[in-house]
């Protein structure tokens, strides 16, 4: 695939602007062109590298975008039936409690189809991370309203805009996960500017730590465009994430460790 | 070591036995008729003595998928649960099958569809040996008659599942998982401190990370898959039979039964046999593989079959197929919870086989 891309004639050390972390591999990443996941994927890799966390990781895929996680990063993963990975990372840590562990998830498979293993998880306060990416949208499926879709925003099964009269509301998964005593570190962020991507390093970097004390669970959530699913272009679905999804999901810690 | 003497639910026994086996991990939910298997583990309190994690989860699905989790680390682990829990079940179990995952489930089994009830059936059989769940796959299945072999079982769950990187059923009933009998115990084993070489334990420098899954985008590869875990369950079904027979030497006609019923049939020979009727009993043991070839040549010697299974007749197309038309074959068995009795076996034998 590299070669027939002809990526490997412009890979050159006098070309170099930007490295590849060392835990990401040499896979060419399938989401769309702006989409968060890539950029997600990418410092998490660069804290485990820089945590030195490689041989101690143990990841757990989930079904959507972020499926293939496994081919991405240089790390031992298990894909988790869609909305199951909270329950597969529990028996993970409780069985090697002494590893890294994480789950990576998007709005359908934590706040849908997931519910119960998410809140369940947190609540017996499972010593584990949990990466919440919402978008607002099923994304892999092609666009469909989510739990997390906004009242009045347009997808595949919400043509005319999410009627919460008879859709229901967004539903604030980390608001809810919040008020758990399990839970330990809870945050929402973003990775649409250097900024945020920094602060959300700097969460994911805190996560680990806390799960080496043996904390209980950490929750963070990044808020997240879909390009494609929102049929627009990476810099318009930046500026609408801004716009509509960051009023309704604001950036910030919702709970943290008591001093 | 000297085997334990101890008078044993067949549930408890089950959950001593995992102990004993040296398991890593029980996952569970409550369901009748075997929550014991959950009080039980909970009472023992194994995280204090061999380190066994015991977990009770917030649903059947939960349970499974974190039976996934763990048997992906290449541990011990198990769940058990009763005819709606499995269903519920279904999903992890595929996914399970798929990636290849050893664990055991166990299925005490209770009298369906829907809610049904809580007295012993024998109606998951076709959930059990041919799949459950989507996808072409199979489980090994394993059929203990007795509080005994409920805790036997256990351990050799374990071992044919790491053999085949397969997950194993154990398929009880109600009756066997509740009543009580005479049980002697293995010796309490060490947890393994080895795991395979496939397993998600953390990717040290010195090989390439694993991935456990059971996606794969290319029907190509995934055709490949297939045809690999075909070839797994043709070398079970070679290997792995396992079956009893009783007064099937000289017998002209044959029973055939697993379970609460293969105790009932047994009683049913030496009734008809009082009565100077010569028949024989084959026990399947193991469901899947399914004793084929053994009914097959039974089919040979004997004028009729009867398969006798508490359902509306399951088992008795796998019985069917063995025989291959070879003499008549017809299925008895009460449902809805009801255990047959030994008479209404000897009168349907008589009266759909003998004089059929």
């Amino acid at each position: 695939m590299i070669e027939a891309t002809g990526i490997k004639e412009i890979i050159k050390p006098e070309n170099l602007v930007y490295r590849k972390t060392k835990i990401m591999t040499d896979n060419i990443l399938s989401y769309c062109p702006g989409c968060g996941h890539g950029t997600t994927h990418r410092i998490l890799a660069e804290v485990i590298d820089e945590e030195d966390l490689q041989s101690q990781t143990i990841g757990v895929s989930p079904v959507g975008c972020s499926v293939l996680l496994y081919n991405y990063i240089d790390v031992d993963i298990q894909e988790a039936a869609h909305g199951r990975a909270p329950a597969v990372a529990t028996a993970i840590k409780r069985l090697l409690p002494d590893k890294f562990v994480f789950t990576y998830q998007g709005d359908g498979d934590l706040a849908a189809i997931g519910t119960a293993e998410t809140i369940h998880a947190c609540n017996r306060g499972e010593n584990i991370l949990i990466i919440f990416i919402n978008n607002g949208i099923y994304g892999m499926t092609g666009g469909q309203m989510a739990p997390t879709t906004l009242p009045g925003m347009k997808s595949s099964t919400s043509p005319y805009g999410r009627d919460v009269k008879t859709m229901g509301y967004p539903l604030k998964m980390t608001d809810i996960v919040a008020t758990l005593p399990g839970t330990y570190y809870v945050t929402r962020q973003s990775v649409n500017t250097p900024a945020n991507v920094k602060k959300t390093k700097k969460a994911i970097r805190k996560a680990v730590q806390y799960q080496k004390l043996d904390k209980g669970t950490c929750f963070i959530e990044i808020v997240s465009n879909c390009p494609s699913g929102w049929k627009m272009t990476p810099v318009q679905s930046n500026k609408w994430m801004e716009e509509n999804m960051f009023p309704y999901y604001p950036l910030g810690d919702l709970k943290i460790p008591e001093k | 070591m000297k085997k334990e003497l101890r008078l044993m639910k067949g549930n408890e026994a089950v959950a001593e036995a995992a102990i004993r086996a040296g398991a890593d991990g029980y996952f569970g939910y409550p369901i009748t008729p075997q929550s014991e298997i959950l009080e039980y583990l909970m009472e023992a309190n194994p995280a204090e003595t061999t380190g066994m994690v015991v977990l009770q989860a917030e649903s059947e699905v939960a349970a499974i998928n974190m039976v996934y989790g763990g048997a992906a680390c290449g541990k011990k682990v198990m769940t058990s649960s009763s005819s709606p829990g499995i269903s519920l079940k279904q999903e992890g179990i595929t996914y399970i099958a798929g990636a290849e995952l050893p664990c055991l489930i166990v299925n005490v089994v209770r009298g369906g569809p829907g809610l049904g009830t809580i007295q012993p059936a024998q109606s998951d059989y076709f959930q059990s040996v041919k799949g459950g769940g989507h996808g072409d796959y199979h489980l090994i299945v394993l059929a203990p008659a007795s509080v005994q072999e409920m805790a036997d079982f256990v351990d050799l769950s374990f071992e044919l599942a790491f053999k085949y990187r397969n997950p194993v059923l154990m398929l009880s009933d109600g009756a066997i998982g509740q009543m009580m009998e005479k049980v002697y115990l293995s010796p309490q084993k060490e947890r393994s401190k080895v795991f395979p070489d496939w397993a998600t334990t953390g990717k040290p420098a010195t090989r390439e990370r694993n991935i456990i899954t059971s996606l794969d985008l290319d029907p190509n590869g995934m055709e490949m898959h297939n045809h690999k875990l075909q070839a797994k369950y043709n070398e079970i079904r070679e290997k792995e039979v396992r079956y009893e027979e009783f007064q099937c030497e000289d017998a002209e006609y044959l029973l055939v039964a697993y379970g609460t019923s293969a105790r009932v049939c047994q009683k049913a020979v030496l009734l008809l046999r009082e009565e100077g009727i010569k028949v024989g009993l084959l026990r399947p043991i193991t469901l899947f593989p399914f004793p084929t070839k053994r009914i097959n040549e039974l089919a040979g010697q004997v004028k009729g079959i009867l398969s006798v299974e508490m359902s509306a007749g399951q088992m008795v197309e796998d019985v069917l197929l063995a025989v291959n038309g070879k003499v008549p074959v017809k299925h008895f068995g009460r449902m809805g919870g009801i255990v047959t009795t030994p008479e209404e076996v000897v009168e349907n034998l008589k009266s759909k086989i003998i004089g059929g």
